[in-house]
């Protein structure tokens, strides 16, 4: 997309306004997925496996049926008939596959049935009385287990075209990719290590759990209202499991609590509508946090080996990886995407990187914020910090030295554009974070992160009112403050207060399709939209002046607000606020409004540098956090405390994922530890004050510079986190959560 | 023509080549002429797949014009959380 009106002064842009959801958050006025309610609404409930891998034989739903209360009940059966095909050509399938059990129960947690009944209670005792036959069999949990050649075999056909003779079924995507000489960059090498890394599967764990009302009637024509990060996506799966046609489903979006990618897909969505199809009533179902555990997607867990080569000097003369991802039962695993971020931060001459994508009897994994970066990224930056500690040489002056800018071949294939990891490396080496001293037991690390973005499709309109003021419609659902920076970039085009635009998510029926919010797209490309969409009616604003003032529309132009001759010559003019044209605009042509639909492809890939501090207990095993500073390029920050809070809410989030969260699987292959209280994401109290310093590089694919914050910034946390607590232990610490059993049994392990 | 670098896990796909030539000016025709020299390439591009020129990203798009002497990299496609 040809960019001829890139802006670099801004009024409005880079202002710090109230957020306009603020009132309706902190009231209970805002309402997210449970809060809504329909006449005649039943209450949906499903029932799951308790097993990780077995047959289903036989369902029998007739007492359950049969109960009073209960006004239908669902199988598999009554869904479409979606076509099966291998790796993610067949996601429509993977996900019905998800949604309700076919053949097999294919891990704890997974749907086999749904009821629905006149009440939430109801419906749960109902549950109770399905009879479910089944046959147990064996069952794999672990990523290297599942590519063992034992293992028990998920799905056979499941592999698709990139996976080599002679692998496991489980293994159902192969990435190989790189460049150079690999065996001669390590010959080159004063000193290689070589090592394995293991991460747990985390939760992205959004503090609202899934929630949706469906309505769907027997003419095809429904209605949905649900938490998700994408309502169109939500529409067309939904209408795919279903068998009906896309346009008859209109899809709301609530108010979401939180989504970090987890609610990138559906649930319980078409379930809601299957039950609401055969009740002919309105279906609510909401997930208990439990559920959500079993049965939403974790991110993928990994076990990973990686080989560097580095000079006396610093110099990386060969890097290679090899990523093992496990996705659950389906193909998804981000095992190539992994690989492709691993060694991106880095000028490569000799670089390889093997992703693999394997299945295993846990539930499908969804998207968690930059999916699959963090953890190779803590494979790769802990060799790094290794090799530097080995060689004598500072962390951040060996990655300024080996640092990717514009111009480098980057580890996945093509040249860099105009990227800022040098900047952000600058500003972590001149932070006084970086020098400031250490006590006793405490140690520091840092970390360098990669992340693509996205553009994905977009439609925006913007309506004026004929007070002056002008409502904007976006299709991407707001997941990190977006209704604030699209308002602050509509007022920057249209001249008017931040405050007299009221930004709405809309509907399905009411845009054009909207690609979900997710790859940190939004403020990129909903925000391209916006500027577009703004300039459009702007255009419409000065043709209206320009009838006026009975001169050229191209004697026009458009300035703080009101439209002015262009120049001496096209007339002497007072400007004409915008307010005044609109106030008469039914009768100068009609309403006002300003469009834009397209598919950006300018997203700008992101950097971001970490600088950890962390306190280790030898008598417990317990990590502090003491001090976190997160450096990252925003290309240009609309809002920056929104910026600030997407790079502080990734590295909580990294926090948790570093230290404590993990999925824990029994013998049973059955989840323990399927709420909170067992599940520990951290709180308040385990988090210091985490500084910022944002970092504009302007990204030359966005008319504003943009580029998306919301995941590069989970991205370097795993890895400087472990680095620093691998220095304040004196350990090098290879497995994440580093929780105290762990700590406790490196130290013991490492004094013998 | 345009040279077009692949993912070193396709040469699989190509007689073991890694950079193949095709004749395109667009993106949709570089996929399209892509699977008529090698067949075998459908399977990745069903897959879906994104295309860099000169460094810039092309997640999904089939009507971005290739520019004379450009740098070409095939690219799995990316997705975002």
């Amino acid at each position: 997309m040809a960019l001829d009106d890139r802006k670099s002064e801004f009024t409005f842009v880079g202002t710090r306004p109230d957020r306009p959801d603020g009132l309706d958050k902190v009231t209970g006025r805002a309402k997210f997925g449970a809060d809504m309610s329909a006449p005649g609404m039943l209450h949906g409930a499903i029932l799951r496996s308790p097993h990780a891998h077995a047959r289903i034989v036989k369902i029998d739903t007739s007492k359950a049926e049969a109960h009073k209360d209960v006004k239908a009940v669902v199988t598999r059966a009554d869904f479409a008939d979606v076509p099966f095909k291998p790796g993610l050509e067949g996601e429509f399938w993977n996900v019905l596959e998800n949604v309700m059990a076919g053949e097999k129960a294919l891990y704890d947690g997974h749907a086999v049935a749904a009821v629905a009944a006149s009440s939430a209670l109801a419906a749960r005792d109902a549950l109770k009385l399905i009879e479910v036959e089944y046959e147990v069999l064996p069952h794999v949990t672990d990523v290297d287990k599942a590519m063992a050649p034992d293992a028990p075999v998920i799905r056979e056909g499941a592999a698709d075209y990139s996976v080599p003779e002679g692998m496991h079924p489980n293994v159902v995507r192969y990435h190989e990719s790189g460049h150079g000489d690999v065996e001669a960059g390590f010959a080159e090498a004063d000193l290689i290590i070589e090592d394995s890394f293991v991460t747990e599967a985390t939760h992205q764990g959004y503090i609202e759990p899934h929630a949706c009302l469906g309505m769907l009637g027997n003419d095809g024509k429904g209605e949905l209202w649900c938490t998700t990060q994408g309502h169109w996506i939500a529409q067309k799966t939904c209408a795919a499991l279903l068998g009906i046609e896309t346009s008859q489903l209109r899809v709301t979006a609530s108010e979401i609590g939180g989504g970090f990618g987890g609610k990138t897909t559906v649930f319980i969505e078409p379930v809601a509508l299957a039950l609401s199809r055969k009740a002919n009533r309105p279906v609510k179902i909401v997930m208990t946090r439990s559920e959500v555990f079993r049965a939403t997607g974790p991110t993928a867990s990994a076990s990973m080996d990686v080989k560097i080569g580095m000079k006396k000097d610093g110099t990386i003369s060969a890097a290679q990886g090899v990523f093992r991802l496990q996705g659950g039962a389906f193909p998804g695993a981000p095992g190539d995407m992994t690989a492709m971020c691993a060694f991106a931060p880095y000028n490569l001459t000799n670089v390889k990187q093997i992703g693999y994508d394997v299945m295993s009897n846990r539930p499908k994994q969804a998207a968690y914020r930059a999916p699959g970066a963090p953890m190779g990224a803590f494979a790769v930056e802990s060799v790094i910090d290794e090799l530097c500690k080995k060689l004598g040489l500072d962390p951040v002056d060996v990655r300024l030295k080996n640092a990717a800018h514009e111009g480098t071949k980057a580890s996945y294939g093509p040249r860099y554009e105009r990227i800022g990891l040098v900047e952000t490396l600058e500003a972590a080496k001149a932070h006084p974070h970086y020098t400031a001293p250490l006590k006793p037991g405490q140690g520091r690390g840092i970390s360098c992160g990669f992340w693509f973005n996205h553009g994905g499709e977009t439609s925006v309109s913007l309506a004026l009112s004929e007070d002056g003021s002008a409502q904007l419609m976006v299709g991407t659902p707001d997941i990190g403050g977006s209704r604030a920076s699209m308002a602050l970039m509509a007022a920057e085009v249209l001249g008017i207060p931040y405050e007299n635009i009221r930004v709405t998510i809309a509907d399905t029926a009411t845009l054009g399709y909207n690609d979900v919010s997710h790859g940190s797209r939004v403020t990129y490309a909903s925000g391209l939209a916006t500027i577009k969409a703004a300039k459009h009616a702007v255009e419409k604003l000065c043709e209206r002046a320009a009838a006026k003032w009975d001169i050229p529309v191209e004697a026009v132009k458009w300035e703080n607000g009101c439209a002015v001759p262009s120049g001496p010559n096209a007339g002497d003019f007072d400007p004409m606020p915008l307010a005044d044209i609109t106030a008469d605009m039914g009768r100068t042509g009609g309403p006002i409004s300003g469009h834009f639909e397209a598919t950006p492809e300018g997203a700008g890939v992101s950097f971001g540098t970490h600088i950890v501090d962390a306190e280790v207990d030898p008598e417990t095993g317990k990590t502090s956090i003491t001090r976190y500073t997160v450096i990252q390029d925003a290309g240009k920050a609309i809002h920056p405390t929104y910026v600030e809070g997407q790079f502080q809410g990734g590295a909580a989030q990294g926090i948790g994922w570093a230290l404590n969260e993990e999925y824990i699987y029994g013998e049973d292959g059955r989840l323990q530890n399927s709420i909170f209280l067992d599940y520990r994401i951290p709180v308040a109290s385990d988090l210091p004050m985490i500084d910022t310093v944002i970092v504009e590089v302007p990204n030359p694919g966005h008319p504003f510079g943009v580029r998306g914050v919301g995941e590069t910034g989970i991205v370097p946390p795993l890895a400087a986190i472990a680095n620093a607590v691998s220095n304040a232990a004196g350990v090098r610490m290879k497995q994440l959560p580093m929780s105290p059993p762990r700590i406790l049994a490196a130290l013991k392990d490492n004094n013998g | 023509m345009v040279e077009v670098h692949l993912w070193s896990g396709l040469r699989s796909l190509t007689g073991g080549q890694q950079v193949v030539e095709v004749e395109a000016k667009t993106t949709g025709e570089l996929l399209r002429e892509l699977v008529r020299a090698h067949p075998q390439l459908q399977g990745p591009i069903d897959a879906g797949v994104s295309i860099a020129i000169d460094g810039r990203v092309i997640a999904s798009g089939l009507t971005e014009t290739i520019p004379e002497g450009s740098e070409v990299y095939l690219m799995q496609r990316l997705r975002g959380g």
